[in-house]
C-alpha cells in the first residue's frame, strides 16, 4: 500500500489533468454531455478508489477510460439511440489503452475543443462561467455553487440550461479555425480571468472555494498555455494572474483588512515568482504579437518591480495604459490611465481626464471611489465625501466596503455635518 | 441543421439612410440572398411588409378569440423579414449570417426536427 497523504496531493493532479482530457473525448464520441459527465465521474470515483491502493498507473488517462468505457458499455446497451455510437466508442477505448505521450495532438484537441465550447459566445456569460468550471476544471456543482455565492440550484440550473442549447442549438465542439480564433481566444480569456477575480478579490472571510477560484482558474490558464504554446494571450494572461498572486500576501492585513497598492509591504512580495512571472511576459512579447492582456501584465510587471512605491516608474505605466486604450477603447481602461496620469502629473490632471468618465461610468464603484481619493487630494473634502459614500453603495465586496466606511468615518470626523 | 432567422431592423439602422442609399442596399441584400440560396444554404424567406400592417390573434384557453391591431411583441427591433437556413451547426449558421449586409438584428433559431 502507498503513503495515502503523498498519493493524495499527486493523485489530485493527475485525475485533474486526465478527467478533462477523458470528458472532452467522451463528448467528442458519445457527442452527450450529460452522459460523459456522468461516465467520467464514475471513473474518477473508481481511481480514488483503486490508486492509493495500487498506485498511480502508469497511463491514468488509459485507465479512465477503461473504466469509463466499461460502465458507457453498459450504459449504452440499455439505449436504442447510442448504439450507433456504442462501435465508436469501443474502437476510441482501445485506441486509448495503448499508452499515448501526454500533450500529444489528439488528446491536447479534446480538453481545448471543451474550452472552447463552454465559453462559446451563443452562451450567457454565467453558463460559461459554471459550464468551465465544472466540465474543464472538473469542480463538482455545489463547490460552484459556494464559490459563486448562489444557490445550488442555481448553477444546477444554468448548467442545465446551458447544456441544453448546445445540443439543441447545435453548438459544435471544436476548436475555432484560423479566422474565427482570435474573438473565441479572447472569449475564452476573458472567462477565465472573470473566475480568477472572483477568488482573487474574494477575502479571507468568503468561503475557501471562493478564494481556490484564482487557483482553478491559473491552472486552466496553464492548461491552455500548454494546449496553444504558440498563442502570446494566453501566456499573456497567465503572467497577469501570476504577478497578482505573487503580491496576493501583501494585500490584506492580518485581521483581514484590505491594504492598498500605495501602502503595501513589499518585502512580501514573492520576488521569485514575479521574476518567473516577468520571464513568461518577456515570452510572450517575443511572439510579436501584443494584446490586451499582455499589456496589462506588462503594468502589473512595472508595478511590481518598484521597490517602493514612489519609485515606480509612471511614465511607462500611462505609456502601457496608452496602448491598452487603443487594444480596448473602454471607460474601465481610460480611468485607470487617468489615475497613472495623476501620478505622473498631479492630482488636478487626473480629475480633468476622468470627469468625462463620469455618465458612462456612473455605476462602476471604483469611479467613484478613486475620483474622491483624487479630490480630498486637491482640498475638495465635502465632494471627496460624496463620491467616497457612492462608491459605498455601489460595491458588494466586503473588504472594498470595510475600507470606504473607514474613509468616510475618518472625513467625518475632521468635518462635523 | 435547420435554423430559423428573424430578422429586426431598428430605426437607427434604416432612417438615417437617403433614398438611393436604402436602394442600394436592398440590391446588395437581393445580391447575398442569391448567392446563398444558390448555394442551397438559404431555403425559404421573405421579407415583411412593414409592422404597421400587422394584425395579431390571440387565442385564448377556452377557444375564444382576440383580434388586434399591430404585432405581438413590441420592442425597439421590428421583425422585418425571416430566413430558413440549412447549414451544419450554429457556428456556420453565425458564419453565414454575420455577412448579412444591412445593419440589422438578426435572431437564430433552431428549428424543432420532427424525426427527434
Amino acid at each position: 500500500m502507498v503513503d495515502r497523504p503523498q498519493v493524495d496531493a499527486s493523485l489530485e493532479a493527475v485525475l485533474r489533468e486526465e478527467r478533462a482530457r477523458l470528458t472532452g473525448a467522451l463528448v467528442r464520441i458519445i457527442g452527450d454531455w450529460d452522459l460523459a459527465e456522468e461516465l467520467v465521474q464514475d471513473a474518477a470515483v473508481a481511481a480514488l478508489e483503486h490508486w492509493p491502493v495500487d498506485g498511480i498507473p502508469r497511463n491514468p488517462g488509459a485507465w479512465l477510460m477503461t473504466t469509463a468505457r466499461r460502465r458507457a458499455v453498459d450504459r449504452l446497451r440499455r439505449h436504442v439511440r447510442y448504439r450507433e455510437r456504442l462501435a465508436e466508442l469501443t474502437a476510441e477505448a482501445t485506441q486509448m489503452d495503448t499508452p499515448i505521450p501526454t500533450g500529444g495532438p489528439l488528446a491536447a484537441d479534446d480538453r481545448l475543443s471543451l474550452l472552447f465550447t463552454c465559453c462559446h459566445p451563443a452562451l450567457s456569460r454565467e453558463s460559461q462561467v459554471a459550464l468551465t468550471l465544472r466540465t474543464v476544471g472538473g469542480l463538482e456543482t455545489p463547490a460552484v455553487a459556494r464559490a459563486f455565492l448562489v444557490p445550488e440550484a442555481t448553477i444546477a440550473q444554468r448548467l442545465v440550461r446551458a447544456k441544453r442549447k448546445i445540443r439543441d442549438a447545435n453548438i459544435p465542439y471544436r476548436v475555432p479555425d484560423v479566422v474565427e480564433l482570435p474573438p473565441r481566444l479572447e472569449q475564452v480569456l476573458t472567462v477565465l480571468y472573470l473566475i480568477f477575480n472572483e477568488g482573487y478579490l474574494a477575502s479571507s472571510g468568503d468561503a475557501p472555494e471562493r478564494r481556490e477560484l484564482a487557483a482553478d482558474a491559473e491552472w486552466l490558464t496553464s492548461l491552455l498555455v500548454r494546449l496553444m504554446p504558440d498563442e502570446p494571450e494566453p501566456m499573456g494572461l497567465l503572467a497577469l494572474m501570476r504577478l497578482h498572486v505573487a503580491r496576493a500576501a501583501a494585500r490584506f492585513t492580518q485581521d483581514g483588512s484590505m491594504v492598498l497598492l500605495a501602502e503595501q509591504d513589499r518585502s512580501l512580495w514573492d520576488r521569485a515568482a514575479i521574476g518567473a512571472a516577468q520571464e513568461l511576459l518577456e515570452r510572450a512579447l517575443r511572439i510579436g504579437r501584443p494584446g490586451p492582456f499582455q499589456v496589462q501584465a506588462a503594468i502589473v510587471a512595472v508595478h511590481a518591480s518598484a521597490a517602493k512605491y514612489a519609485e515606480t516608474d509612471w511614465a511607462e505605466i500611462v505609456a502601457l495604459y496608452d496602448q491598452l486604450l487603443r487594444l480596448q477603447p473602454t471607460p474601465v481602461v481610460a480611468l485607470n490611465r487617468a489615475l497613472a496620469v495623476g501620478e505622473l502629473s498631479g492630482p488636478q490632471a487626473a480629475l480633468e481626464e476622468i470627469e468625462p468618465l463620469g455618465e458612462r461610468l456612473a455605476d462602476y464603484h471604483l469611479y467613484h471611489a478613486a475620483r474622491a481619493e483624487l479630490l480630498r487630494r486637491v482640498g475638495r473634502s465635502e465632494e471627496a465625501l460624496v463620491a467616497d459614500r457612492r462608491a459605498l453603495e455601489l460595491t458588494d465586496n466586503p473588504a472594498e466596503q470595510e475600507l470606504l466606511r473607514a474613509r468616510v468615518a475618518s472625513a467625518d470626523r475632521e468635518q462635523p455635518s | 441543421m435547420k435554423y430559423m432567422v428573424l430578422i429586426g431592423s431598428t430605426a437607427e439602422g434604416w432612417d438615417h439612410l437617403s433614398k438611393p442609399e436604402q436602394d442600394a442596399l436592398y440590391q446588395k441584400i437581393s445580391d447575398w440572398w442569391a448567392e446563398h440560396a444558390a448555394a442551397g444554404e438559404i431555403l425559404e424567406g421573405h421579407q415583411l411588409q412593414p409592422v404597421e400592417t400587422a394584425t395579431t390573434i390571440r387565442i385564448a384557453r377556452d377557444g375564444r378569440t382576440a383580434v388586434t391591431d399591430g404585432p405581438f411583441v413590441e420592442g425597439k427591433e421590428m421583425v422585418g423579414g425571416y430566413a430558413v437556413i440549412d447549414v451544419p451547426d450554429l457556428d456556420a449558421a453565425i458564419r453565414l449570417m454575420s455577412g448579412w449586409p444591412a445593419p440589422d438584428v438578426l435572431e437564430i433559431r433552431p428549428v424543432v426536427d420532427s424525426r427527434d
